[in-house]
């Protein structure tokens, strides 16, 4: 089977959900700004499934990729830099820059050393923008700064039309991405560092300069999810910098199944949808809810959705 | 005659525990050289520490002439020195193939790459494929090596080393855990590696090591107790006892 | 110059408290190298028994304590026979996963039962006097704090390097296999152990009540300060865990003092430095 095959392949399974993504515009008219949000957690969940679905790199603070990406649009914005596609670029090599900076301590160290300073980390950002309210508003958060008009023509509606699009299409350029570096050598690195990172150092494979490059990486396109997020709801607040949001991240990796594309994808998708719906009932049973449900993950579908649904492919294989 | 691969002084200490005490090691080009002694010898330790695994308390490491003592394992491995461990460590999740061209990846630094597809380097590929004849492994190259049987696995270990173009191997126990059959295979195959590339090995088996190997180290208590030609070292009352115990009515097998 | 002191004594009374939350998971940690990232938990249930039997039942302060204790410990070995034990030999994600899991969910319990809000508690009148010391006036209850964080830290020492279980937990700590081997059962020692260090976590949370305050964000709110304590002080090391708590929480109250600010998050930049430079924590071994 070519490379160029077996890509397809790959892509194949993303395309039935893109379609259900496109024709779900035209059968919940009234839901686009919800759908857009979901979007945007899928693509927050894939830049956490990079680091740790496919390289094994547990981030407790991975947040703070997605707050830096909210509040450096908010702050663009504020001063005057508003074209949508411009800040977003921006907002990446942001993020990208500070995860860039980061690596050094987050690459070293044992596993719970990481733990700790990936932890660490998100609090120091958290109580410092909590901190810099000249800056980052506090616990206030910044609303209303300025969000320009997509590609000069299409303002952010209120009915989320334009902001529905311009989530999807970014979704769509990121799942590619993210297919191509799983695809690539760099990505084989990645699963071997994941599988065993002792044999990786007995072939001579600069484990940690891997690693770093996927910190960065995955930073990057956090803060790009963030972005977003305050472009389309503008708004940034500290919980998009907060533990619950990292710990969040973490869930829906799981939940859709870790290292596969697609899988976080829905798993995101649904945990979205969950969050939308429950937590306006009752934010206590909602976290009480996600908190079993974590509980039992670990002991009941433990590759998530994806794994669920691969599981019932090949019983279905084996019956025809 | 060039060396290969030599020690001088290498020891390595845990705490108070001396795991390799002053081991001055000379292994020629070419050489089929097998590294022996009982249990708790410390063999395995000097493995280590001749690959970069675990740092040395002192002493120093030389490849080809070059100091190598302060480089980490992966800088060694660049150097040209690979190994393969006692106990398989493998990418289990990852395809036969994939586990060799990953190791290819590596060599040519084409990992950097994270925007071309890996499955489209026709060159690599039929590298891997190469090695993988070598081990007579080429029709299981799709297969996830987790689902290999143990024997399978072990010629892996062998292949994804000869993938970083080595010009030292270290072979640990490369038959260990291995029933007798397939040790034969295992070992048939290292002796059809090429004769320029230079072999250190392991073992445990003495039926193994009397017809393979050209030069015998015996390592005892963390320590060279004598060196030889195999047939020097069978005929040496010493090794005898370490192994055999005094009265020697045991075969050496 | 005596505010410094005054300030002093709050961060070591602090830390005597980080003390007690954080021993049960640097034991947990080094004995059964299980992620707990609920431990907090232990400390809120010790915390909210104490407030209920005085708040609810009048039941007098010095009996809170033990009281708290034994059922914070129970409470704790329950579920960790029921429950935790599995998650053991799970791979670390799946240990984070559901130590997050719990500690929401805790905190969600918490929160239903006793609502966000704060716990109150009154203090016995002779603890909350002042009283003067080496020309200082402190509170009684610092005072209390502190004595009674050195009367478990010598506890717990004597506890484990002078009895039968202190040398039998040792023992499974540098090899499980071997001391089962000798006949040791370990999976008892591990209930039990994880039912000790909960206990002191909820006579923590008890002590704590009065000092910190308890609403249902204890968990997370205090996740981050006992990791330290524990990564600092090396996993199942107490002469470690005791000096990196004080010196912790001397550290915070300082620097909470001096630059209010920014004191607050310093804290987390003390941890990043110290992990990049201790990645081992300050005792570096396994010793108790």
């Amino acid at each position: 089977m070519s490379g160029v095959t077996s890509s397809i392949m790959r892509i194949g399974i993303g395309l039935p959900l893109f379609l259900v993504a496109v024709a779900s515009y035209f059968l919940f008219p009234g839901q686009l700004g919800l759908i857009a949000h979901l979007f945007i957690l899928a693509i927050f969940a894939l830049s956490y499934d990079l680091l740790q679905g496919h390289a094994g790199v547990v981030s407790l603070g991975h947040a703070v990729f997605f707050g830096i990406g909210a509040y450096t649009t908010a702050i663009l914005g504020k001063h005057g830099v508003s074209d949508p596609l411009v800040v977003l670029v921006l907002a990446f090599l942001v993020s990208g820059a500070v995860a860039g900076l980061l690596t050094r301590i987050v690459v070293v160290g044992n596993d719970l050393t990481r733990l700790l300073v990936t932890l660490g980390i998100g609090f120091l950002f958290f109580e410092a923008a909590n901190k810099a309210n000249w800056l980052t508003g506090g616990a206030d958060g910044m609303p209303d700064f300025e969000v320009g008009r997509l590609l000069g023509l299409y303002s952010f509606d209120f009915m989320g039309k334009t902001a529905f699009w311009y989530t999807l299409a970014v979704l769509a350029v990121v799942y590619l991405f993210l297919l191509l570096v799983t695809s690539s050598p760099f990505g084989v690195a990645l699963r071997g560092i994941r599988e065993n990172v002792r044999r990786m150092h007995a072939i001579g494979a600069p484990v940690n300069r891997h690693l770093a490059v996927t910190y960065i990486m995955s930073g990057a396109i956090a803060g790009v999810a963030g972005a977003l997020l305050a472009q389309t709801s503008r708004f940034a607040s500290l919980d998009m910098l907060g533990f619950e949001r990292s710990a969040e991240v973490m869930m829906m990796a799981t939940l859709g199944g870790t290292g596969s594309i697609p899988g976080v994808v829905l798993g995101a998708a649904t945990f979205g949808y969950l969050k939308d719906m429950l937590s306006v009932i009752s934010p206590k049973y909602w976290h009480l809810g996600i908190g079993i449900v974590l509980m039992l993950s670990v002991f009941v579908l433990r590759s998530g959705i994806a794994g669920a649904l691969a599981g019932l492919a090949r019983r279905m294989e084996r019956r025809t | 005659m060039t060396t290969a691969i030599e020690t001088s002084g290498l020891t390595v200490r845990f705490g108070n525990f001396t795991a390799v005490g002053d081991v001055s090691l000379t292994v020629a080009a070419g050489a089929r050289h097998a590294l022996i002694g009982p249990n708790g010898a410390g063999k395995t330790s000097l493995v280590h520490a001749l690959t970069g695994a675990i740092p040395a308390s002192s002493g120093t490491v030389r490849i080809g002439g070059e100091d190598v003592t302060h480089l980490s394992q992966a800088a060694r491995v660049r150097h040209g020195l690979a190994r393969t461990f006692q106990i398989n460590q493998l990418f289990r999740g990852l395809t036969v193939l994939e586990n060799v061209t990953l190791a290819i990846f590596e060599r040519e630094r084409k990992t950097r790459a994270f925007w071309r597809l890996a499955a489209s380097d026709k060159a690599v590929i039929d590298e891997a494929r190469s090695h993988l004849a070598f081990v007579h492994l080429d029709a299981l190259a799709e297969r996830p090596v987790h689902s290999l049987p143990y024997g399978a696995q072990r010629l892996i270990e062998i292949a994804i080393a000869l993938a970083t173009k080595p010009r030292v191997l270290v072979l640990d126990e490369p038959a260990a855990g291995v029933p007798a059959a397939q040790s034969e295979a295992i070992f048939e195959r290292i002796h059809a590696l090429p004769r320029d590339l230079t072999l250190l090995f392991v073992e445990h088996d003495m039926g193994l090591v009397f017809r393979f190997a050209e030069r015998i180290t015996v390592l005892v208590g963390g320590q060279i107790m004598t060196e030889g030609t195999p047939a020097e070292i069978s005929a040496d009352d010493r090794v005898r006892q370490v192994y055999l115990g005094r009265r020697g009515h045991h075969a050496a097998a | 110059m005596a505010g410094i002191v005054s300030v002093i004594v709050d961060g070591i009374a602090y830390g005597m408290l980080l003390f007690l939350f954080s021993i049960g998971l640097s034991v947990t940690l080094g004995l059964m190298r299980f992620i707990n990232l609920a431990h907090g938990a232990f400390a809120m249930f010790g915390g909210y028994v104490a407030v209920t039997l005085m708040n609810g039942y009048g039941v007098p302060f010095l009996l809170l304590l033990p009281v708290a204790f034994l059922a914070t410990g129970l409470f704790g070995a329950v579920a960790e026979k029921l429950v935790i034990r599995h998650v053991y030999p799970m791979p670390e994600l799946q240990q984070v996963l559901f130590s997050i899991g719990l500690a929401f969910a805790a905190g969600a319990v918490a929160n239903i039962i006793f609502g966000p809000q704060q716990q109150p508690m009154l203090l016995p009148g002779w603890l909350s006097q002042r009283i003067s010391v080496l020309g200082l006036d402190i509170t009684g209850y610092r005072i209390f704090l502190i004595g009674a964080g050195l009367v478990a830290a010598a506890a717990l020492i004597a506890l484990f390097n002078y009895t039968l279980y202190g040398a039998r937990v040792r023992a499974a700590v540098d090899s499980r296999r071997t001391a089962e081997g000798m006949g040791i059962n370990v999976s008892l020692l591990f209930s039990l152990t994880f039912g000790l260090g909960a206990a002191f976590a909820g006579l923590g949370g008890a002590l704590a009540v009065g000092f910190l305050g308890l609403d249902p964000t204890f968990p997370l709110k205090y996740l981050v300060i006992v990791l330290m304590v524990v990564a600092i002080g090396g996993p199942g090391s107490i002469a470690g865990s005791f000096a990196a708590a004080i010196f912790i929480g001397v550290i915070d109250a300082l620097f909470k003092y001096f630059v209010p600010e920014i004191g607050g998050f310093v804290i987390y930049a003390v941890l990043v430095v110290m992990m990049v430079f201790f990645p081992k924590g300050l005792a570096g071994g396994r010793t108790a």
